[in-house]
């Protein structure tokens, strides 16, 4: 231990404390009312759990929506990748940026958009209602398929982003030996390239099943009668059956840790890449009828993708009460957009959104850089927890920490950790924090240990002392992975809606709500306009963070 | 050594089980320049790091003219570091970089302007102060790392590896370049290698560290003429070894038994008086120290394996009778690969020829 790291350990203690309280503390609250009673110790709630059948229902209707989301994702995703890393075709590069486009816009704003274009009332229903002349709607948007659509539609995200990307860092020189050796394309493809590409099929068939598994807008606004955990833990607890909730929310997490543990074993690979090989060139497609053929395929695929989020465009523009049967829109206007700016209850949310997910990204900032300088620089005693319960908000599902939030910190117990802060402006930013604390932290860390630890070194051989090194070298170049987990955290809380249908209160009330009850309320289109100003902030994060990151370099 | 300007004191530093560096002492004279030679995981490098003050020793001191400065921080210290990827800072341009020490002394304004211009003329860089650092040559940026460390006037420059990032056609002339402005600034100077060409041709003397223990510390030409230990020996030059054993001495050197042989040799520090006659001993052999001729009595008998070319001379790869390997020098035209040869010590050597206890 040098002493370096014997002087970490005072500070590296205070932030596992606070690790501790924030992440681990409230999960273990949650196990601990779901084995008590008013008797004490009791397992009555976990009898209670099991007998039921609609418990096992909802945790298997979980299980087959992770599964099947995987496997649609797959789908879409690898072709789409195989489309865009191997073939060239006008459009490839701007296409190849736009279809990755739903990853980065909250999931609520993505099953809006669906709502308004498949939806039993949406776009397209009334197109074909209108063209065949029916009287009722020709489907309903509901249920397991309509979860699962809209799943596929955003997921596919993963397996495109991951799968291209090592399609693009394949060594093209182990293509040719393998033709060289003698190989058939099949035997190639079987032999090199897959094998090639595993870590990044395991890699996107996690993150699907993990987000599919935490997965809440969907199946509260398609779900219909199909159960899942997430929206059924919301459900138990709004019935006030507190202590079954609990046993749901624990049954929840013990799901996704044993997925990903599955998965982690799977993705042991020894094979990974020896020396960095220069990518293949893409096919160039020289005859014009397949190029045009390939251009038309992208382009009709990133039109088909991103057609939901040009509806919600559509309807944000559409006044209330005009468009009834019509297939299109008979009126025009920007007065959905004028009432959200002018009428002060309905630009409150925008305003506590942009205030809410500013003060947990700067606190989530400083904590992952906190983390950085104590795991990565100064090796603290504790650095594996530490960078183990960072990570960690990741794993569990958003509804399973804002019920441990909300059972945590409704209780004033200042000697056990625990305040009231459920009803008050803290609970969100608190709650935003610790989901964003993977984002930060996972960015963070990794820009730390790509930074030359002999730079802080070459600092202070020349005099500058901590503050001076950390300021004037340390920060300046950590900049990019700041920036970039940053806008990540800051995107997220922004457009946060299962945690904030938990624990939010009227005052602190973010977008995600506002366009929730503006649904209800019938008022289609401030709440497609509300959709609308989430993307454009999302999308203007990003693209600002991208601009600084091309500056800095 | 008259004045001792940098001492290291029985500097010991431990990472676990692990003894890196093992009460090493050294005495560096005002203005001198010690090199660190070693192979890898000889310790060099954490001895330079333990100076810088980037570790703290186990036990030992760090003084500097008299005074202990094993506790200061390295910014306390006020040694120049160069490191062996430069670390120059790349979001600054190479102005800020030479002026990142001096901002920390306090230097502000025209001061400031005029020491890092005075820095960079130094290194030949004049006019390069806002060249971002990644339009840079590698010859440049190790001299804009010079330049940066030289810039607030430290005590001691320390050096790792300086030149090992650079390209070989380069090296030579950065070395000669940066022999010179390290002379002309006078500045005590450490610097770690693992090249003994680098630490012959920039060490007034040079220290070889094996396993974190200092071996020996001499002029290039002590370590050459003298090993104190056949592990420098080898490490320091060319050299083979044999088995033998020291018959006794006479007034024309020691009489050694080699291989059946029996060869006399001049006495130089190869009549070690700790060798009783009749030892065992290990004999360490520079190719120039023996002398190749046909077979004939007297000569250990060995065949060419190899020949290698070095223009007016070569070096010849033998195998004794008894299956040793040697090396031996020659004239290009000695021999040629399976001639049989009778290996003798050269008449002309002073040296060459080195005893050690088994």
């Amino acid at each position: 231990m040098t002493a370096n790291t014997r002087a970490a350990r005072l500070p590296a203690a205070a932030l596992l404390l606070i690790l501790v309280w924030l992440v681990v503390y409230p999960l273990l609250l949650v196990l601990l009312e779901g084995i008590q009673g008013p008797g004490g110790w009791t397992l009555a709630h976990v009898h209670e759990f099991v007998a039921r059948p609609t418990e096992w229902e909802a945790l298997r209707g979980s299980l087959i929506i992770s599964v099947a989301s995987v496997v649609l994702a797959a789908l879409v995703g690898i072709p789409l990748a195989v489309l865009f890393a191997r073939y060239d075709f006008p459009g490839r590069r701007i296409l190849a940026g736009l279809v990755a486009l739903p990853a980065v816009l909250p999931p609520l704003v993505g099953v809006v958009a669906f709502l308004f274009l498949y939806g039993e009332s949406g776009f397209l229903a009334r197109a074909v209602q209108a063209a065949l002349g029916l009287e009722e709607p020709p489907w309903r948007l509901e249920g397991a398929p309509a979860i699962l659509l809209v799943h596929a539609y955003s997921m596919y995200v993963y397996f495109y982003l991951l799968v291209r990307a090592a399609l693009l860092s394949l060594d093209g020189a182990q293509l040719e030996a393998a033709a060289s050796l003698g190989a058939s394309r099949g035997r190639t493809l079987r032999r090199v390239v897959l094998p090639a590409l595993r870590p990044a099929l395991t890699g996107a068939a996690l993150l699907t099943f993990m987000t599919a598994l935490a997965s809440f807008s969907a199946p509260y606004v398609f779900g219909g009668g199909y159960r899942v955990m997430t929206t059924q833990i919301v459900a138990t607890r709004l019935n006030g059956e507190e202590a079954l909730a609990m046993v749901e929310t624990m049954s929840l997490t013990l799901l996704a840790v044993l997925a990903l543990t599955l998965f982690r074993d799977a993705d042991r690979d020894p094979a990974r890449g020896v020396g960095k090989g220069t990518a293949p060139a893409p096919v160039r497609v020289r005859r014009t009828l397949a190029r045009a053929g390939l251009a038309v395929l992208g382009w009709g695929l990133a039109v088909l993708l991103l057609l939901p989020h040009l509806t919600l465009g559509l309807v944000s523009l559409v006044p209330v009460g005009t468009w009834t049967v019509e297939a299109l829109p008979p009126a025009w206007t920007l007065g959905n957009y004028a009432t959200l700016v002018r009428d002060p209850v309905r630009l409150r949310p925008l305003l506590n959104s942009l205030a809410l997910a500013t003060a947990a990204t700067s606190a989530s900032i400083v904590i992952g850089l906190a983390a950085g300088i104590l795991v990565v620089r100064r090796r603290a005693p504790g650095r594996r927890l530490i960078e183990l319960l960072l990570g960690l908000p990741w794993a569990v599902p958003g509804t399973v920490f804002a019920i441990a939030l909300a059972t945590a910190f409704s209780v004033h117990q200042p000697a056990a950790g625990r305040w009231i802060l459920v009803g008050t402006v803290w609970i969100l930013p608190l709650a935003y924090l610790v989901r964003s604390l993977p984002l930060t932290s996972r960015t963070t860390l990794a820009g730390f240990r790509a930074l030359d630890p002999s730079l802080d070194e070459a600092a202070a051989a020349l005099g500058a002392g901590r503050w001076r090194t950390l300021t004037a070298v340390t920060l300046p170049l950590l900049r990019p992975s700041l920036v970039a987990g940053g806008t990540l955290a800051f995107v997220t809380s922004l457009g946060d809606f299962v945690t904030s249908i938990v624990l939010y209160t009227y005052d602190t009330r973010p977008i995600s709500l506002e366009i929730l009850s503006s649904l209800r309320q019938a008022d289609v289109g401030v709440a497609a306009a509300y959709g609308v100003v989430l993307m454009i902030l999302s999308g203007l994060v990003f693209a600002a963070a991208a601009d600084r990151r091309t500056s800095a370099g | 050594m008259t004045d001792r300007f940098l001492t290291l004191e029985a500097l010991t530093r431990r990472f676990g089980d692990h003894v890196a560096v093992n009460r090493v002492s050294l005495t560096l004279a005002r203005g001198e320049i010690l090199a660190l030679l070693g192979p890898s995981g000889s310790g060099k490098t954490t001895t330079l790091r333990l100076l810088a003050g980037f570790e703290s020793p186990d036990a030992g001191r760090v003084l500097v003219e008299g005074a202990d400065v094993t506790g200061l921080t390295p910014a306390a210290r006020r040694f120049g570091m160069v490191f062996q990827h430069y670390a120059l800072f790349p979001h600054l341009d190479v102005g800020a970089n030479v002026a990142f020490g001096l901002e920390s002394l306090g230097v502000r304004g025209d001061e400031l302007d005029r020491r890092v211009t005075k820095a960079l003329a130094l290194v030949d860089l004049a006019g390069f102060e806002h060249r971002r650092i990644a339009q840079l040559s590698g010859g440049q940026q190790q001299r804009v790392a010079v330049a940066r460390a030289l810039a607030p006037e430290p005590r001691v420059l320390l050096l790792d590896e300086p030149l090992s990032n650079l390209d070989p056609t380069l090296r030579e002339r950065t070395r000669r370049e940066l022999r010179d402005v390290i002379r002309r600034v006078g500045i005590t100077t450490v610097l770690v290698t693992h090249e003994q060409e680098e630490a012959f041709d920039l060490g007034d003397r040079v220290a070889v560290l094996r396993e974190g223990r200092l071996e020996q510390v001499g002029t290039p030409d002590e370590l050459y003429g003298a090993p104190a230990t056949p592990f420098v020996a080898r490490f320091v030059g060319r050299a083979s070894e044999l088995r033998g054993r020291l018959l006794g001495r006479t007034s024309e050197g020691a009489r050694l038994e080699v291989e059946g042989c029996v060869w006399t040799v001049p006495t130089g520090d190869s009549a070690r008086s700790e060798i009783a006659p009749g030892a065992a001993i290990q004999i360490l052999l520079r190719p120039e120290a023996l002398w190749l001729a046909p077979l004939h009595p007297g000569a250990l008998a060995a065949t060419v394996l190899e020949r290698r070319f070095a223009g007016a001379s070569a070096l010849y790869l033998v195998r004794t009778e008894a299956g040793t390997l040697l090396e031996v020098g020659g004239p290009g035209a000695a021999a040629t690969a399976g001639d049989r040869v009778g290996l003798a010590p050269s008449r002309r050597s002073g040296g060459g020829i080195h005893l050690f206890p088994t």
